[in-house]
Parts: C-alpha cells; sequence; structure tokens
C-alpha cells in the first residue's frame, strides 16, 4: 500500500497542521510516512500545501506525481491541484468557500461545508479538524481513534475546551458523510 | 526506541548535539533557517553549549575554526550562496587540519538564484571549493534517517582525518519530514594535542596555514594528499537499489536519487529492469563499485537537479565502460517520478 | 654580581624578526609580551595573527597561537574565547585587516561586546604587500595605489576606528596611542596592560590603536617616521582615550575619597 495525498488551503487554515497530523498518527500506526512541506516564497502571499505519503514499505518518492487524494480548502488550490490527481481518486473541498467543482468526471468528489460547520461550533479554526473527520472516514488510512489521539498528543499543552471542540468537529465531519 | 517525525534541518542540528556539538555559528539563509533557530533554541539547554548568530557567513566559518582550534566540536550551516562565502575558511580548515562539519542545504543557482531544492553546487563541494589543492569529504543524504545517522558519522570522520566534512543536501531533505531514530552516538576520540588550550607550564603551539617555504608547502600538500588518498581507500559509501537483475541504472545522489526510486516503481510495474546506483560520499565518489557494476549493466543514466555535474564523475568512472545518458532538471525544479519515468522509458526502449 | 635590568620577555621566543628596521610592529610586540609576563597570563593566553606584516607573529610570540585569514582575526578570537572563556585571547590586526577587509567581522565582536583584546596596528598603508592605500591613509597621501595621493573624492576618507568604535555600547575600553618615542613607549604599553587587564576581569571588549610607523612604505627613515607621526598622522588620528568603562562611575554629590 502507497497513498499519498495534498493538503492545500489558505495559510492559517491550518493546511499543514491536516498533513503533519496524518503523517504523525500514520507514524504511529506503524506506517513509513514522509510529510514534504511548500516552503518560502510558495508559501508568501498566503496558499499552503504539503504532500503525505503514507506506505506499508520503504515510501521511494515524497514527492507525489498522481496523488491519490486531495485536500483543498480554497477556490486558488482547486483550480492549482485538481489536474495532478490520479485517474479514479478523491477530492475533498471546503464548500463553505469554494463555489466551483472539479471540470474532471473521473474523480469523486466530497463537498463538506466545514467552515460552516466550525463556524457553529463556535470556532471557525476547527474546520481542517471538520475535514479530517471525512477524510479519515473515506479514506480509512487509519481508525478514527488513533488518529484522534495523536492529534491530542500534538496539541499538547492545549486547553481541554480545544480538545473538545476538536473532537466534536472530527465526529460532525466523520458522520457528514456515508461509507 | 521512539521514532520522532522531525523535519531534515532540525534532524541535523538535532544529531548534531547529541553527536557532542558544542559550538554552532551562522547566519539567516533560506532554506536552512530551522536548523540556525534549532540550535539557538537548543544550544542554551546544553552545558558547554554556544550559538552565535554570527554577521555574515564568513564571520560564521571563522569563528568554528576559532571554536575547533581549541577542540570543540564544532559546525556551521547555509545554503547556496552562504557557502560560496565560507570557502576562504573551509580551504583554511583543510590547510590547517582542523575538524568541523559544514552543512549545505542547496538552492537554485548560479547567483542568487532561487530558494528551491536544487544540486548545483556538487562541483564545488567536491572539487574543494575554496583555493589550494584540497578535499573535503562529502555526504550526499537522501533520507531524514540518513540526515540523522551521517550527520554523527561526519563529527567522527571530521576528527579523525582533521578536515572538514560537509553534508551535501538540498531544500526539499531540509523542509520535509520523515520519521527518525537517533542512533548512540560513538565517545569522541581526539587527541589534547592538536588542541590550543594556553601553553601552561608548556611548550606553545601553533597552528598556521601559512607556509612561505614552497618546499615546505609542498611537503604539506603531500602530506594531505596522502591523506586523502587514504579516505578515498577507506571511506566510500553508496546505495544499490533493485540492481539484481537490472539491464539499465540510474545514478542519482539525495533527493535525486528519491524521485529516482519512485520512477523506478513504476518502470518495474512495467516490466523494465531498472535499477539504482545512489552515491552516498559525493567524495570520495564510490568509483570503484560503479566501475564494478559496469560489468554486468552496460546502460547508465545519471539524473541531477543540476546541469550535469556529478555527470563527470559518472564519466570519469564508466568512460569506456558503459553507455552513460543523462537528464538534468537544474533551476529549483524537482520532476515527480512519472516525469522521470517517462524520460528512462525512452532510452531503456533505445538501450542495446 | 650584575644585576639584570633589561631582557627578552619569556613571552617571546628567541628568534630574530623579520620586521624593517624602525617598523612599529617590534615595539608593539615586545610591549604585548612584557604584559603578558607581568600579569602573569602566558599559559592561558591564546593569540590571534592576522595576514599582514605580522603574519609570522606566531614565530615570535611564545604563547599559543592560530593565525586567521586575512580580517577574520576577531571572529577566529571569538570562537576561541566562547569555547575557553577562562582563557585569554587577543587578535593582532593591521588596518588593512581591521578596518578594510575585516571591518564586519571587528565591528560585530566589537558590538557584541567579545570579551578579547584587540591590538590594532595602523601604519596608514598595506605594509606587506607594498604600501598601497589602507583606509587610514592620509588625505593626500602618495601610496603605490594613490600616485597621486588620496583624493577625497575618488578614495574616501581615512577611517577613525577608535571613534566609531567607542560609540558602540558592545565597547568597554578605547584607547589610541603610538610609539615613537621611549615617553609613548611608555604610555602603550599602559594602556595595552591596561586592555588585557580588562579582559582577566571579565569587562568586555577592549582595542588598542597605535599609530606605528613604517618607514619603508612611507619612503622615509625611522627618525622622519617618529616625526610624521606627531606632525602629520595624529592630527587625523588624535591619541587618548576614547572609551573607559572600566572607570568606576561616580555619583554626583559623593566627596573624592583622597
Ligand atoms: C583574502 C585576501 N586578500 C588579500 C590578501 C593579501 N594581503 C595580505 S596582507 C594585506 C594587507 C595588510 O595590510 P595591513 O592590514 O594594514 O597590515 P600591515 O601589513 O600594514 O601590517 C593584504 C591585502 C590576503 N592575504 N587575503
Ligand atoms: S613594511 Fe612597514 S609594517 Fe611591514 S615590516 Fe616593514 S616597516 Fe613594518
Amino acid at each position: 500500500m502507497l497513498i499519498k495525498t495534498i493538503f492545500s488551503g489558505f495559510g492559517g487554515q491550518g493546511v499543514l497542521m491536516m498533513g503533519f497530523s496524518l503523517a504523525q498518527s500514520a507514524m504511529n500506526k506503524g506506517y513509513q510516512v514522509t510529510y514534504l512541506p511548500a516552503y518560502g516564497a510558495e508559501v508568501r502571499g498566503g496558499t499552503a500545501n504539503c504532500t503525505i505519503a503514507v506506505g506499508d514499505e520503504e515510501i521511494a518518492s515524497p514527492v507525489a506525481s498522481e496523488p491519490d487524494y486531495l485536500v483543498v480548502m480554497n477556490s486558488p488550490s482547486l483550480t492549482t491541484f485538481q489536474n495532478k490527481i490520479i485517474s479514479g481518486g478523491t477530492i475533498f473541498l471546503n464548500s463553505s468557500i469554494i463555489e466551483a467543482r472539479p471540470s474532471r468526471k473521473d474523480v469523486r468528489v466530497y463537498a463538506i461545508p466545514c467552515g460552516d460547520i466550525a463556524q457553529e461550533l463556535g470556532n471557525i479554526r476547527a474546520a481542517n479538524i471538520v475535514m479530517m473527520g471525512t477524510f479519515i472516514k473515506i479514506t480509512k488510512i487509519l481508525p478514527a481513534e488513533d488518529y484522534l489521539k495523536s492529534i491530542e498528543t500534538i496539541m499538547g499543552g492545549k486547553k481541554k475546551s480545544v480538545t473538545e471542540i476538536n473532537r466534536k468537529a472530527f465526529a460532525i465531519g466523520f458522520d457528514f458523510v456515508k461509507n | 526506541m521512539n521514532k520522532i517525525l522531525m523535519s531534515g534541518n532540525n534532524i541535523i542540528a538535532e544529531a548534531a548535539i547529541r553527536a557532542g556539538c558544542r559550538f554552532y555559528a551562522g547566519y539567516p539563509i533560506t532554506p536552512q533557517n530551522e536548523l540556525t533557530e534549532y540550535m539557538a533554541e537548543h544550544m542554551r539547554n546544553v552545558p558547554g553549549g554556544v550559538f552565535i548568530q554570527s554577521e555574515s557567513e564568513i564571520a560564521a566559518i571563522h569563528m568554528i575554526i576559532g571554536a575547533s582550534a581549541t577542540g570543540t566540536r564544532v559546525m556551521t550551516s547555509s545554503s547556496s550562496p552562504g557557502i560560496s562565502l565560507k570557502q576562504e575558511g573551509i580551504s583554511s580548515m583543510a590547510a590547517c587540519e582542523l575538524p568541523g562539519v559544514i552543512v549545505n542545504i542547496m538552492r537554485g543557482g548560479p547567483g542568487l538564484g532561487n530558494i528551491r531544492p536544487a544540486q548545483g553546487d556538487y562541483f564545488q563541494a567536491t572539487r574543494g571549493g575554496g583555493h589550494g589543492d584540497y578535499r573535503t569529504i562529502v555526504y550526499g543524504p537522501a533520507t531524514c534517517q540518513e540526515l540523522a545517522d551521517l550527520t554523527m558519522d561526519a563529527f567522527d570522520l571530521a576528527d579523525k582525518y582533521r578536515t572538514p566534512v560537509m553534508i551535501l543536501a538540498d531544500g526539499m531533505m531540509g523542509q520535509m519530514m520523515e520519521p527518525v531514530i537517533f542512533k548512540k552516538p560513538k565517545p569522541r576520540k581526539y587527541s589534547e594535542k592538536f588542541m590550543l588550550k594556553g601553553a601552561g607550564a608548556g611548550k606553545s603551539k601553533f597552528i598556521r596555514g601559512l607556509i612561505l617555504d614552497a618546499i615546505e608547502m609542498e611537503e604539506h600538500n603531500w602530506k594531505l594528499e596522502r591523506k586523502y588518498k587514504i579516505i578515498v581507500d577507506n571511506e566510500t559509501l553508496h546505495e544499490e537499489h533493485r540492481t539484481d537483475d537490472a539491464e539499465f541504472v540510474i545514478v542519482a545522489y539525495g533527493t535525486a536519487a528519491r524521485i529516482a526510486k519512485g520512477a523506478i516503481k513504476r518502470l518495474r510495474d512495467n516490466g523494465m529492469k531498472v535499477g539504482l546506483f545512489r552515491p552516498i560520499t559525493l567524495w570520495p565518489f564510490p568509483e570503484l563499485k560503479l566501475r564494478a557494476l559496469s560489468g554486468k549493466v552496460k546502460n547508465f543514466l545519471v539524473f541531477e537537479m543540476s546541469t550535469g555535474q556529478m555527470l563527470e564523475d559518472v564519466r570519469l568512472t564508466l568512460q569506456g565502460y558503459a553507455n552513460i545518458e543523462f537528464h538534468g532538471r537544474p533551476g529549483g525544479v524537482v520532476p515527480t517520478p512519472a516525469e522521470l519515468a517517462n524520460v528512462i522509458a525512452r532510452h531503456y526502449d533505445k538501450k542495446d | 654580581m650584575a644585576k639584570k635590568v633589561f631582557g627578552r620577555p619569556k613571552s617571546l621566543k628567541e628568534a630574530i624578526y623579520h620586521y624593517c628596521p624602525g617598523c612599529g610592529h617590534s615595539i608593539v610586540h615586545r610591549l604585548v609580551a612584557e604584559v603578558i609576563d607581568e600579569l602573569d597570563i602566558r599559559g592561558i593566553t591564546i593569540g590571534v595573527p592576522p595576514a599582514g606584516c605580522a603574519v609570522l607573529a606566531y614565530n615570535y610570540f611564545d604563547v599559543d597561537m592560530i593565525e586567521a585569514q586575512h580580517g577574520r582575526g576577531p571572529a577566529t578570537a571569538t570562537g576561541i574565547k566562547r569555547s575557553l572563556p577562562d582563557r585569554i585571547v587577543f587578535s593582532y590586526q593591521g588596518d588593512g585587516d581591521l578596518a578594510a577587509i575585516g571591518i564586519a567581522e571587528s565591528f560585530h565582536a566589537a558590538n557584541r561586546g567579545e570579551n578579547i583584546t584587540v591590538i590594532f596596528i595602523n601604519n596608514a598603508v598595506y605594509g606587506m604587500t607594498g604600501g598601497q592605500m589602507a583606509p587610514t591613509t592620509m588625505l593626500e597621501q602618495k601610496t603605490t595605489t594613490t600616485p597621486a595621493g588620496r583624493n577625497r573624492t575618488l578614495d574616501g576618507y581615512p577611517v577613525k576606528v577608535c571613534e566609531l568604535f567607542s560609540q558602540l555600547r558592545g565597547t568597554t575600553y578605547i584607547e589610541r596611542c603610538t610609539v615613537n618615542s621611549p615617553a609613548s613607549v611608555n604610555k602603550t604599553k599602559k594602556a595595552i596592560k591596561k586592555a588585557f587587564q580588562c579582559q582577566i576581569d571579565g569587562k568586555g571588549f577592549s582595542l588598542i590603536e597605535i599609530l606605528s610607523p613604517c618607514p619603508t612604505n612611507w619612503k622615509l627613515n625611522a627618525i622622519d617616521s617618529c616625526k610624521w607621526i606627531d606632525e602629520v598622522m595624529s592630527k587625523e588620528f588624535p591619541l587618548g582615550v576614547f572609551k573607559d568603562n572600566l572607570a568606576p562611575v561616580k555619583k554626583t554629590g559623593e566627596a573624592d575619597p583622597c
């Protein structure tokens, strides 16, 4: 098994955090992982993205030719990455702010209003965790509980209220889609 | 032991501290800033640890020269343009036989270039880089685990041969995160007699690069050369990946080798017998091992994120033994494995 | 039995200087060595000679030494001092070394307040390379690269190191002296001793600039060189203490103890 995912969006949407938490939890589960962030000038002007590879044997290239999954949190990222994804792959998009839909017909699309959901929960910053709920449900890269445990360690010192919001946000995203 | 998910830049810094590096000086430059920042954060918590943000890369290398002369384990890091500035000091370290580790997280060049990953500093690193007849040992790691292991080994080799050792990686390796396990560092072996600590009641010593007498200077040059010969004979490292049944072999190092491994996977899925020869020491270049491989494989392709620099070492090794093709993406472009696989497939079809 | 009143300082090796007759380097070497002896710090001193006429200083000083690349002395000295804070570290530099190619390293070592001592030989030329213009060359002064004299429009002005460095909050003791007469030599020795004492006491960066004759490149004999320092050079580079943070701060209204 080898799964490559690109997470992308505005800086501040927690895009790198999504990738990092996936890599960290997959590593804890015993998988091989690589986390490759875009950096420097590329992330100036507000966009951010990272590529995560998860596999059960040595990961050859951390660079993805054709990622299996694409998570887009804003419109420019959809434009940039939609043609990169492999035929038959899956796009997860933040429908709270992305109106357009992929022009390709050979990919599955999940439109999650994760911004609105997070807003209702009282913290727009949890939008990325809502999206991760959906992502983990669909991709089944690892069990939800393993993922949640990892983000709690990553967020370590954070307040209990944050942990609770994260758990709720994750659960809503998870239940938003059917298998 | 627990695996830690860390970025390449942080791994180098952590490995250095664990290896006993107690003096670091550096000047900010992307894409290696995290290394400098990690040192700033962590050196102050290590007993005897010194961190200095120097006024320039030139100052940084000369600071580590001073600290190295006292017998302290030292490191400096930078990216391409800053490494150019350090060359004066690297030449000086080679001349004065002072150990130390220099990290180059390469970016696009020449000139200011850009901050994307590139491999354009191979010549500079492996040919000595600065003025004069000397060499630096150069490691070209390709995984985060190797960054950790080779950084530790670099300090040992620097001491063993009393010479500067360079870690040559690129922006992608610096930024990328992979799980890593830090091995236990070896106890340091470095004689007091090479350290300047003040003469005490005894005879004073001096360390110098200036030798005005030509005959004496010549002898010093031959002495260094004899040392380099021993390094060539004993310290080459390389990896062979799926070369057992290969009919076509890619030669690549560092990030380019990672891309190549991805490409090989794709090519193998399509029935093409492609393997990889990956030099881990770039100087000394694993010449004999590569030539040995040409005993059974006749088609090679060098892939670099440059216009073709390691290509020259491969030619020196394989010219007359095998066919040598080249594919390069200079300037900060990192091709995808699929793209490289397409290039290889074309050459694979043409091979004899 | 005769009483020995004058001899070679312990911290100087039995070697014959390669310096030209009348050169200030020889005098300053001796002064530094005498100070090291008097302060009894030979065993814990590490010196950093420059590229310049003093490049062979390691052949003369009987203390541990590491020669620096041109201008980089204060960076190398920083590395030594930070690694071995209880050693006494000095950098010995010419005007080209300190104020041209190495101005950044010197300036920033001073600004960081490194607890080191800089002995700065200002001879208004590049001695070693044959008398070219230095940053401290006088206006109108002829050198091999200013054959018509230093021209303010083309070559700028003499760089005043003491004046500049004394403005830096990182510096502790800064004095300009000369070695063109017995009295000035004695004064210089006192200054050098004060600078080393400053370091021993952990008080921070000290720099002693010494207006130093270079008869060879000034194309003057030794006596006239000494005169030239009085009549020309010290007009541009006035002697004196430029910074002394060692002096106890007197609170207003406090009576003088004596
Ligand atoms: C990088 C570099 N550039 C140039 C030189 C040549 N060089 C050696 S000494 C010197 C000037 C020395 O002048 P100064 O510092 O005033 O010392 P002096 O010889 O007058 O005592 C120069 C330019 C060098 N050694 N290194
Ligand atoms: S050239 Fe000048 S500075 Fe150099 S040794 Fe001769 S007199 Fe002294």
